[in-house]
């Protein structure tokens, strides 16, 4: 037990106290887009918590070696790219497929931008509408 | 972005990749180096023409020292949003009050553009709904006072002194 292993433990507890709240934020949440907000947030920061106290952990034992936390890491910046680029698809999905906004909601400058942009080209052509979240 | 010539974008490839391949074998083994090197003049002649426009402009050292800032700062924005997130989650009240509002951004590049929308997902209370030109609809899950007028144009203002502008300072650098 020397100081490399403290820390790397230390890492990974801290990532599966995140990975905790991603799960409670999901239960608490009112609507899709809060849970999404609560869940991805704390699940990569969770993951890379994890992934880099492995690598760390590694490090101090006596199988250590550099190799273990090079990898960590290379999978901790794939996840950190990939992550938010799921997290907006889903959320805009979300909001393409018509699933309302929370009711405690304050504003929805989307909807309005949409509606502006389908308007001018509808008077003129009459194009084909987006499709935008009703309330 | 000025598209910059075959050469220079093939060879940024190279170099990406080979960086990759060291760090997932870490090991100095002169065959395991000779042959990563050639597996990524392979890959990067078949995927150099979507993989970049910019070249190794990019590696520009002016660029490399600001990623290179980028990310303690990024990081530690990333450390504030979980800890607002807990807060939030953790509170008896839960305390939110969710809106999608209008940002602008001074970003001209595609990839500038993704690594803002990568950062706005992952810092405190905001993700990225859609992308459309310079406007960022962005669901924030805390609309602060002062960006719920009703004029477009301080909304706008407001939200993106809120969201955008501390990480704009970064990604003009990097990524232009």
């Amino acid at each position: 037990m020397n100081a490399l292993t403290a820390i790397g433990e230390v890492l990974v507890l801290i990532g599966t106290f995140f990975y905790l709240l991603s799960a409670l934020g999901l239960i608490r949440m009112p609507d899709v887009y809060n849970r999404m907000q609560t869940s991805t947030k704390s699940a990569t920061l969770g993951s890379l918590g994890v992934m880099i106290g492995v690598g760390i952990w590694a490090l101090g034992e006596d199988f250590g070696s550099v190799a273990w936390l090079t990898k960590t890491i290379v999978i901790a910046l794939f996840l950190l790219l990939t992550n938010p680029v799921s997290a907006h698809a889903l959320i805009r999905a979300a909001y393409k497929s018509g699933i309302p906004l929370w009711e405690g909601s304050v504003m929805d400058k989307y909807r309005e931008y949409i509606e502006s942009k389908t308007r001018a080209p509808e008077s003129e052509e009459g194009e084909t509408p987006e499709e935008g979240g009703e309330e | 972005m000025e598209e910059a010539s075959k050469i220079s974008r093939y060879l940024y490839t190279v170099i990406v990749l080979f960086l990759i391949w060291l760090l997932l074998t870490a090991s100095l083994d002169p065959q395991e180096l000779g042959f990563g090197l050639i597996l990524s003049l392979i890959v990067a002649a078949f995927t150099y023409e979507i993989f970049s426009t910019g070249g190794l402009a990019n590696l520009h050292p002016k660029r490399v020292a600001y990623a290179i800032a980028y990310v303690p700062y990024f990081l530690w924005a990333m450390i504030m949003a979980n800890l607002d997130v807990a807060y939030r989650v953790l509170h008896p009240k839960r305390p939110i009050r969710p809106g999608i509002v209008r940002c602008k951004t001074v970003l001209n590049s595609d990839v500038g553009k993704l690594a803002l929308a990568n950062s706005i997902t992952l810092t405190p209370g905001t993700i990225t709904l859609d992308v459309d030109g310079d406007n960022y609809f962005i669901h924030w899950i805390w609309v602060p006072d002062e960006a719920m007028t009703e004029k477009e144009e301080e909304h706008v203002k407001a939200a993106s002194e809120g969201i955008t502008v501390p990480f704009e300072k970064f990604l003009k650098v990097i990524f232009g």
